[in-house]
C-alpha cells in the first residue's frame, strides 16, 4: 500500500505543534497501524531525521498507552479496538491518514504525538479504592457476590485509561472514565461503607482538573476500545444524587 | 564480599515461615517514618510493594518508565492467579501447589521459597477479593476456578481474559491510596539507569525524567527492584515494548549475582510470526488449553495443501487429524506444561506438519467445546481472546481453528535472591519476575501473578524490616555524596558515548539482530556448537552497535531512539550471559532444552549428579562472569523425573 500521512509533530509541551507531511510505500496490510510507524521512523532514521514520537506498550490492547487520534477518531476507524490493535487492512492503497494526539486541555501535549493523562491517575487517587490495608482481609468466599453483578462489575472494571471518550468528547469529559470505576465499585458489596465519598471526591476531582460536562451525545461509548457502557454514567449519576442528599 | 547464604530458617519446611516471623527484627512505628525505600517498578510486585510498605509508614518513592503506574507489563496477564484454596474439593492443598510448582520446576527452584509460596498464596485471594478485584463467581456466589496446565486440580483464579489487568488495578488502587496519603510519592516516566552504593549497602539510584532527559538522583535506605523479565532480548516476544533488563543488569554490574539466565520459558500457545516488521508476539492464554484440542494433519500432504491455500482446516477429516499432545499425553493431554507442550509442537513442525503460510503453526480446534457446551459458554469464558485473535489474524476462531506457534514469554532467571528476598549486595532487594527464586527451570501457568504478589504484599514488608530495623540510626543522606556525583558521572558518560557512535544503523536494527541469533541458537532447542557460534554473534554484534548505532535527538529531551539504545545496549551483554549460562547447563531440564541430553523418546534429559544447583553469576568485566553455585536440598520432595504421560 501506498500512503500519505499527515501527523502533529511539536517539540514539547511548551512549543508549538503543526502537520508534516510523510509518504510510505509498500506497506503490508497485515501490518499493524504502529509497525507501520515503526517503518515510518525507521526510514526517518535512515535519512538522520527526528522520528515521529508516540505513546505505547503492550501492543495488544491491554495496557491503554497507545492513544493517537486518527482521521478524527480516537483508536481510528475500527470499532472495540484500540490504536496498536488496528491493522493497515482497514485502510485503502493511496489513502491519506491524519494523525494527531489526544486533544483536551487535561491532557497537555508533552511531544508529537503524546500526551499527559496523569489527570487520571489524579481522580484514581480521591477515591477510587476501597480503603483495606494489607492484611487480616477475611476469607475470601465470606463475600459472595451474584454472577449477574459480578459479570457488570467486571464489564466497567475492564476500562483501560487510555481516555479515548475524553478525546472523544467535544467537552472533553471524563464522564466515562469515572463512572466506570464508580460502577465497578458500586456494583459489588466490598467498600460500601465509603461509596458516597468516593463518588463526591472524585467527581470533584474531575471538575477541578477541568473536564468538561457531560452532554449526552455520548461519543464516548462510540469510541471506546473496551465497550464500556453509557449506562454507567446513569449509575454514577444516581450514586452522585444519593450522596449529595444524604 | 559476596556468597550464597540463602539465609534458610532451620526447623521443618512447613514451619520455617512462621519460625521466621517470630524470631525476625521489626522497626517500630516512629522509626518507620525516618526510613526510605526506593522501589523501581509499578508491576504486580512493585505495587504491592509500595502500597504494603507506604501503609506500614514507611516512605516510599516508586519509579516506573510509563506514564501512569497502572500500564505496567502485569498488566497484559490474562489467564489467571493459583492459590490452594481447594473451594471445588478436588484434593487440593498447600502442600500439592508447592508439590506441583516444584516439579513443573522440573527440580530446580529452592523448597523454602516455594513452600512459603504455596503458604501464603491463600492470603493473596483473600487480599484481592477485599479490595474489589472482580473474580469470576459461580452463580451462588462463590469464586469460580478453573485448571491450568501442569495441575490436576482447578486452582485457578481468574477475571474474564483479564485476571493480570484486574490484579494490577487492585494493587494500583492501593497503591493510590498511599499516593494520596502522602506516604508514597510516585515517579512516573522515569527510568532507572544505576544504582549508589555506599559503604558496601545499597543506598540510592540515578534515574533519567524522560520527559525533561534529566537525571536525578535519589536516596533510599534500601532499594527493591520489580522490574519485570528480560524476555526481550530476544526481540520478539510476548512482552510489552518497554520491557527490559536494565536495572537489573545494572545491579548485576554492581555486584548483584545473576541466577540461572539461561531458564527462559516458551509459552506454545501464541499467534504465529507473519512478517518482517513485526514487533511483538500476542499470547493466546494457556486457559484456552483447559478448551482447545491442538492437532495437525495427519499426512504430511494435508499439511503442504494447507501451507499452499488450497485447503482449510476444516477440510481434514477427523481420522486424518494428529492429536498429538493428547496421544503422547494421556494423563495430562493437552494441558501438559508449558516446556512439554512448546517442543513438541517444534517437533511436530520440524518434520513438516506445521500448517499456515509458514509452516510454522499448529492448530488450536475449539470445535468441540462449541458443540459440547454452546458457543455463549465459549463467548463467555474468552471472547476477548476470540476478539483479539480476529482483529490481528483476519479470521474467525469460532469458525476456523486457530493457529498458535510457541514464542518468547517469561524468564525463570533473574537477580539471584536469599530467603529474604535480598540480593547479594546488603539492603538491594529483587522481586516478581525480576528475581529468580520460585520457578525453577519452568513456571506454571497462573504462578507469576502468585509470586509477584506474594513478594510485594506478603513477603517483603516482613523481611524487609528485618534489615531496616539495623538501619533506624542512619540518617537520610544527602545526595550531593560523592557515590552519588559519581555514579551520576558514569550514567552522563554512557549516554554521551551511545550519542557520539553517530552511526548508520537504527536501534531496531542491532535489536532485531540480536532477537533473531538468541531465537536461532539458544531459543527451543540448544546445542553446544549453537551456543558457542551465538556468543561470538553477539559479540560481534555488540562491538558493531558501539560503531555504528544512530540515536537521533538529543539528551535533555524525550527521546524514545536514546530509551531504546540504553536498553539494547544491555541486551547485547545479557544475551552473552544467557548463552554462556546455557552452554554450561549440559543437561535438559524445563524450559532448557539442550539436544544433546534428551531421552529416546524426545524428553528432558536432567542430570541431577552434576547440575542440581542454582547457577549464579557474578559480573567480572564486559564478557567475563564466575560461575558460582547454590546447591539445591530437597529435604520435603523425592526428586523423579518428570513424567506427564
Ligand atoms: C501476555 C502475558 C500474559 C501473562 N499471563 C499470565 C497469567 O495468566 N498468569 C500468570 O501468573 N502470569 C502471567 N504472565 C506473567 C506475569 O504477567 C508477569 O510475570 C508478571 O506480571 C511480572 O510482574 P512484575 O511486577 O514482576 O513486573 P512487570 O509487571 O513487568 O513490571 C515492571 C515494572 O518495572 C518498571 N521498569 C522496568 N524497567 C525499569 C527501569 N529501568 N526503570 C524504572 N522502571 C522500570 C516498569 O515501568 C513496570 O512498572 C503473563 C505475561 C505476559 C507477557
Ligand atoms: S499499546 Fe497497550 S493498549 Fe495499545
Amino acid at each position: 500500500m501506498k500512503l500519505t500521512l499527515k501527523i502533529w509533530k511539536q517539540q514539547d509541551a511548551h512549543s508549538k505543534g503543526k502537520f508534516v507531511t510523510y509518504s510510505l510505500d509498500s506497506i503490508s496490510p497485515n501490518c499493524s497501524f504502529l509497525e507501520m510507524l515503526d517503518i515510518l521512523n525507521e526510514q526517518l532514521i535512515r535519512k538522520n531525521e527526528e522520528p515521529v514520537a508516540f505513546d505505547h506498550d503492550c501492543r495488544e490492547g491491554i495496557c491503554g498507552t497507545c492513544s493517537l487520534y486518527i482521521n478524527g477518531r480516537p483508536h481510528g476507524p475500527d470499532d472495540a479496538i484500540t490504536t496498536c490493535q488496528l491493522h493497515m487492512r482497514k485502510f485503502k492503497d493511496g489513502d491519506t491518514i491524519i494523525i494527531e494526539p489526544w486533544r483536551a486541555k487535561p491532557f497537555p501535549v508533552v511531544k508529537d504525538l503524546i500526551v499527559d493523562r496523569a489527570a487520571f491517575d489524579k481522580i484514581i487517587q480521591e477515591g477510587g479504592y476501597i480503603s483495606v490495608n494489607t492484611g487480616g482481609a477475611a476469607e475470601a468466599n465470606q463475600i459472595l457476590v451474584s454472577k449477574v453483578n459480578a459479570e457488570l462489575s467486571m464489564d466497567a472494571a475492564a476500562c483501560i485509561g487510555c481516555g479515548a471518550c475524553v478525546a472523544a468528547c467535544k467537552n472533553a469529559s471524563a464522564m466515562l472514565f469515572v463512572s466506570a470505576k464508580v460502577s465497578h465499585f458500586a456494583l459489588l458489596p466490598q467498600g460500601k461503607i465509603e461509596a458516597k465519598d468516593r463518588v463526591k471526591k472524585m467527581v470533584a476531582m474531575m471538575d477541578q482538573l477541568g473536564f468538561g460536562n457531560c452532554t449526552n451525545t455520548y461519543a464516548c461509548e462510540a469510541e471506546c476500545p473496551k465497550l464500556i457502557s453509557r449506562s454507567n454514567i446513569a449509575r454514577m449519576n444516581r450514586e452522585f444524587i444519593c450522596a449529595k442528599v444524604s | 564480599m559476596a556468597d550464597l547464604n540463602a539465609k534458610i530458617p532451620s526447623g521443618p519446611l512447613t514451619g520455617k515461615w512462621t519460625q521466621y516471623k517470630n524470631h525476625q527484627n521489626l522497626v517500630n512505628p516512629a522509626n518507620k517514618r525516618k526510613l526510605d525505600v526506593i522501589i523501581v517498578g509499578t508491576g504486580l510486585a512493585g505495587a504491592s510493594a509500595a502500597a504494603s510498605l507506604g501503609e506500614m509508614g514507611f516512605n516510599v518513592k516508586i519509579f516506573c518508565y510509563q506514564d501512569s503506574p497502572r500500564r505496567a507489563h502485569s498488566i497484559a496477564a490474562q489467564g489467571g492467579i493459583n492459590a490452594a484454596k481447594n473451594y471445588p474439593n478436588d484434593g487440593d492443598n498447600i502442600y500439592r501447589l508447592f508439590y506441583d510448582t516444584i516439579k513443573g520446576g522440573d527440580y530446580r527452584s529452592r523448597e523454602s521459597n516455594v513452600y512459603r509460596l504455596a503458604e501464603v498464596s491463600n492470603n493473596i485471594i483473600d487480599q484481592c477479593v477485599a479490595q474489589g478485584v472482580p473474580f469470576a463467581r459461580e452463580y451462588g456466589g462463590s469464586l469460580e476456578n478453573r485448571s491450568f496446565g501442569g495441575a490436576q486440580v482447578s486452582r485457578t483464579f481468574f477475571a474474564r481474559g483479564q485476571t493480570g489487568q484486574q490484579l494490577l488495578l487492585g494493587a494500583y488502587s492501593a497503591l493510590s491510596r498511599q499516593l494520596k496519603m502522602g506516604t508514597v510519592k510516585l515517579f512516573n516516566r522515569h527510568e532507572m539507569l544505576e544504582l549508589v552504593i555506599v559503604d558496601g549497602k545499597a543506598r540510592g539510584i540515578i534515574a533519567r525524567d524522560l520527559v525533561t532527559g534529566k537525571l536525578e538522583r535519589h536516596f533510599g535506605h534500601a532499594v527493591v527492584i520489580a522490574t519485570g523479565g528480560y524476555g526481550n532480548v530476544f526481540y520478539l516476544s510476548t512482552n510489552a515494548m518497554g520491557s527490559n533488563v536494565s536495572a537489573c543488569w545494572q545491579v548485576f554490574k554492581k555486584g548483584a549475582w545473576f541466577a540461572n539466565p539461561c531458564f527462559t520459558q516458551i509459552h506454545p500457545t501464541c499467534i504465529p510470526v507473519h512478517g518482517d516488521y513485526q514487533s511483538k508476539l500476542t499470547l493466546m492464554s494457556e486457559s484456552l488449553r483447559n478448551d482447545g484440542r491442538i492437532w495437525v494433519p495427519k499426512n504430511k500432504e494435508d499439511a503442504e495443501k494447507h501451507r499452499k491455500g488450497l485447503i482449510k482446516a476444516k477440510d481434514i477429516r477427523e481420522e486424518d487429524r494428529d492429536y498429538y499432545l493428547e496421544r503422547r499425553y494421556p494423563a495430562y493431554g493437552n494441558l501438559v506444561p508449558r516446556d512439554v507442550a512448546s517442543r513438541a509442537a517444534k517437533e511436530r513442525c520440524d518434520a513438516g506438519y506445521g500448517v499456515g503460510s509458514t509452516g510454522l503453526a499448529v492448530f488450536l480446534d475449539f470445535e468441540e467445546s462449541i458443540k459440547r457446551l454452546g458457543r455463549h459458554v465459549i463467548e463467555e469464558r474468552y471472547g476477548n481472546l476470540f476478539q483479539m485473535y480476529e482483529k490481528i489474524v483476519d479470521e474467525n476462531p469460532y469458525e476456523n481453528p486457530m493457529m498458535i506457534y510457541p514464542a518468547v514469554h517469561y524468564t525463570m532467571g533473574g537477580i539471584w535472591v536469599d530467603y529474604e528476598l535480598m540480593t547479594t549486595i546488603p539492603g538491594l532487594y529483587a522481586l516478581g519476575e525480576a528475581n529468580y527464586s520460585d520457578h525453577g527451570a519452568n513456571r506454571l501457568g497462573a504462578s507469576a501473578l502468585m509470586q509477584g504478589l506474594a513478594d510485594g504484599y506478603f513477603v517483603l514488608p516482613y523481611t524487609i524490616q528485618n534489615y531496616l530495623s539495623g538501619e533506624i540510626r542512619i540518617p537520610r543522606m544527602s545526595t550531593d555524596k560523592n557515590e552519588f556525583v559519581e555514579a551520576e558521572n558514569t550514567v552522563r558518560e554512557r549516554i554521551n558515548k551511545l550519542m557520539s557512535v553517530k552511526g548508520t544503523k537504527s536501534v531496531d536494527h542491532f535489536h532485531k539482530e540480536l532477537g533473531k541469533i538468541m531465537w536461532e541458537f539458544v531459543g527451543m532447542g540448544r546445542n553446544e556448537a549453537g551456543l558457542k557460534k551465538a556468543i561470538e554473534l553477539i559479540r560481534a554484534l555488540r562491538t558493531e552497535f558501539w560503531k555504528d548505532v544512530r540515536i537521533t535527538g538529543g539528551i535533555e529531551e524525550l527521546n524514545p531512539e536514546l530509551e531504546k539504545a540504553s536498553r539494547v545496549a544491555d541486551f547485547l551483554e545479557m544475551g552473552e550471559l544467557l548463552a554462556l549460562d546455557a552452554l554450561n547447563r549440559n543437561e535438559s531440564c524445563g524450559g532448557h532444552f539442550r539436544e544433546e541430553y534428551q531421552t529416546n523418546e524426545g524428553e528432558c534429559l536432567r542430570n541431577d549428579q552434576d547440575f542440581m544447583y542454582v547457577a549464579a553469576w557474578e559480573f567480572l568485566k564486559e564478557g567475563e562472569f564466575k560461575l558460582n553455585k547454590e546447591p539445591l536440598k530437597y529435604e520435603e520432595i523425592e526428586v523423579k523425573q518428570r513424567i506427564y504421560k
